[in-house]
């Protein structure tokens, strides 16, 4: 059986598992739909939120991010799990008591203006919509790999299977499905790293590998990186390059973006108790745990197995031959991601020999000039293939390669599908029913979701072809908004006594100055070339779009603050809403709602 | 419910109580939250580089995996330390 067939079959199995589970348990109305995580255990809570929020940015582009970059993209680590602390003790336990469904609703009620709650509810579509963007990116580069087709009919082809099962709908809220997509990830992402750790380490832990020794050199596995990596002129992988103001802001706008997106929030307002709700955020952690303490193991390992296949007698012996890459079984992987454009080398020299190596440190431009290489042959490699392909690199068998294409697909369509269903409910329940046509028909109601969700995903597809950026990197813009609109507005809604105003002031003011200062970098509306600045050369001294939203967090606490000071205080039912949310007594009967 | 048999004044006086107790918790959990993370993990990774772990030293352990592992026990910490809380202030859910 080919390769081809064994992808089929494993992506097949998958999704086969998925439907007939969501149809075994398929949520009967509106209410049972949103409802599904009430009564389920904090740790199948857990795993179905892991599963929700893990999407093509944590498994098929962070830990190419973090295999070129090194120490300096850690920020993609701490940030995405860090969040959760914040969620735990600031948002869930309250939002919980509070005892709705949705993030607009609490801000609607809390602030006691429908104004408010339009204003959220725009908040969450802008954050969404760029989120979907970044999830289309990673779509294209897995259908693209397993169709072996190139990128853009990936990208296609992965729109309409998003739509359609984005319109299947239901299957999404049962937390059943959504802890089989959490078990089918998991393994897709950890079963290849126990492989590579053993063959690199002898350690079938990835995560201990990675400080362990390694075998064929007997050197700690990080200093033979850091050596051969610097040996081709590339900066070492383990130190501190980046700007640090820059590298604490994109942390903290990941950590307060995580804390402030609805699709997330809204699984903690259905565990059946607020105690539940804090457990729920620690089970949730322990299972994007797994992956995230895989990932930093699986970057440092594929960089080394990429750097020992271009140079197979060591860095200071010859590069990799042409012939080789063409006729060796273990050079196949590179002729088929070159289908899909997103890999590719060339022989600049042509001494039939793909010299692999920093042709812009000037070190190795002398070192070039010596042995008459003209520049770095490996042209391009997207940062986004590198776990898809890992598999292969480290010539694993095509079993692992089918679960690890299924785990991709798993990861990317679920976190799709899931904001497209978000999207859609924001417009036509909370904006057009909410507020613009509270008459209309339920088949209106239905109908405007459709058109909302085709749209946003027509959006998303189109920007997709010319991402702002890779996967995580797109996914990351999201955040940024999301943690200058939503996570302060909610915090100050439990901690302060904030009003109407002062909270619309600070949402509105923290999403506008974000999404300039992201447009002005990105391109207005993220079309290419109509950006005025690049994140290499930002706007203010080395602050870049990716991390802003810490900024237009602050924007927003500092404006909130003062229109608040100076217009009257809340009333006093929402002084009392404000006390009763902060005491988990009497949250039983909030459910009732 | 227990409160109903005492007055309002004094439930009010509980939660107020209840509630100070929950932010010192608070504040003391994202001061570890900021150091293992903002901290060794960035800011303070210089001061951290005498300590070597496999191949490299602690504070890129803290950036890559140790921060994680921190985060995870502080939020078992919290519910665990709520949960007692809300008994002790008597505002649990029956």
């Amino acid at each position: 059986m080919d390769q081809f067939t064994i992808n089929l079959l494993f992506v097949g199995a998958s999704f086969a598992l998925y439907i007939g589970i969501a149809i075994w348990a398929r949520a009967g109305s509106t209410s049972e739909f949103y409802a599904a995580g009430r009564g389920v255990h904090p740790v199948t809570n857990g795993m179905a939120t892991a599963a929700d929020w893990m999407s093509a940015a944590s498994f098929i582009s962070m830990a190419g991010l973090i295999a070129f970059t090194g120490y300096d993209n850690s920020s993609f680590l701490m940030g995405w799990t860090g969040g959760y602390v914040l969620l735990a003790l600031l948002l869930a336990p309250y939002l919980r008591k509070f005892g709705k469904y949705t993030v607009s609703e609490f801000i609607g009620d809390r602030f006691y203006s429908p104004t408010a709650r339009v204003v959220a509810v725009i908040c969450l579509i802008v954050a969404s919509t760029t989120y979907v963007i970044g999830q289309m990116t990673g779509v294209g580069v897995a259908f693209g790999r397993f169709l072996e087709v190139s990128n853009t009919a990936g990208l296609l082809i992965g729109a309409c299977v998003v739509f359609a099962y984005a319109v299947f709908g239901g299957m999404k809220g049962v937390t059943y499905t959504q802890v089989a997509q959490y078990c089918v990830l998991i393994m897709a992402y950890t079963i290849p790293a126990v492989f590579i750790s053993l063959q690199l380490t002898g350690n079938p832990i990835p995560a201990l590998g990675l400080f362990g020794d390694h075998v064929a050199s007997g050197e700690p596995l990080l200093a033979k990186l850091d050596a051969i990596v610097t040996e081709l002129g590339f900066k070492e992988y383990t130190l501190h390059h980046a700007d640090t103001l820059n590298m604490v802001l994109f942390t903290l706008s990941l950590m307060i973006g995580t804390a402030g997106l609805h699709h997330v929030i809204m699984r903690f307002f259905t565990v059946p108790r607020v105690a539940d709700a804090r457990w729920s955020a620690g089970w949730t952690l322990v299972f994007i745990a797994l992956l995230y303490l895989t990932a930093p193991a699986v970057g440092a390992m594929a960089r080394l197995n990429i750097t020992d296949m271009m140079w197979p007698n060591g860095t200071d012996g010859e590069a990799v031959s042409v012939e080789m890459i063409e006729n060796e079984k273990r050079y196949d992987w590179m002729a088929t991601w070159q289908k899909t454009g997103l890999l590719d080398w060339e022989d600049k020299n042509g001494d039939g020999k793909i010299q692999y190596y920093n042709d812009k440190d000037a070190g190795m431009q002398a070192k070039a000039a010596e042995n008459g290489w003209e520049g770095n042959e490996l042209t391009k490699f997207n940062r986004d293939i590198l776990v898809l392909a890992n598999p292969e690199i480290a010539n694993l068998p095509s079993w692992v390669i089918g679960l690890v294409a299924a785990g991709g697909l798993a990861a990317a369509l679920s976190t799709a599908a899931g904001l497209l269903l978000a999207i859609s409910s924001a417009v036509s329940h909370d904006l057009i029913k909410g507020s613009i046509n509270p008459q209309i028909s339920e088949k209106g109601e239905l109908l405007s979701a459709r058109i909302a969700m085709a749209v946003a995903i027509g959006v998303a597809t189109y920007l997709g072809l010319n991402p702002p950026g890779f996967a995580a990197q797109t996914v990351a813009l999201a955040f940024g908004l999301a943690a200058a609109s939503i996570f302060p507005a909610l915090m100050m809604g439990i901690f302060t006594k904030v009003n109407n105003k002062g909270a619309v002031a600070g949402m509105l003011s923290g999403l506008i100055v974000t999404l300039i200062y992201i447009f002005l970098h990105k391109g207005w509306l993220f079309i290419p070339d109509t950006n005025s600045f690049t994140d290499a050369d930002p706007l203010l001294g080395t602050i870049k779009s990716t991390s802003f939203g810490a900024v237009g967090a602050l924007v927003n606490f500092t404006v909130a603050y003062f229109v608040s000071k100076s217009s009257e205080a809340i009333p006093a039912e929402i002084e009392e809403l404000v006390e009763s949310v902060r005491v988990p007594r009497g949250a039983g009967a909030a459910q009732d709602h | 419910m227990a409160d109903q048999s005492t007055s309002a004044s004094s439930t009010a006086e509980a939660d107020k109580g209840y509630w100070q107790a929950n932010v010192r918790i608070i504040l003391i959990s994202l001061v570890i939250w900021a150091l293992v993370s903002f901290g060794f993990g960035i800011l303070l990774r210089p001061l951290l580089s005498g300590i070597s772990v496999g191949g490299t030293d602690l504070g890129f352990w803290f950036a890559q995996q140790g921060s994680i592992l921190v985060f995870l026990a502080l939020i078992f910490f919290y519910a665990w330390r709520m949960n007692k809380l809300d008994a002790e202030f008597g505002v649990e859910e029956e």
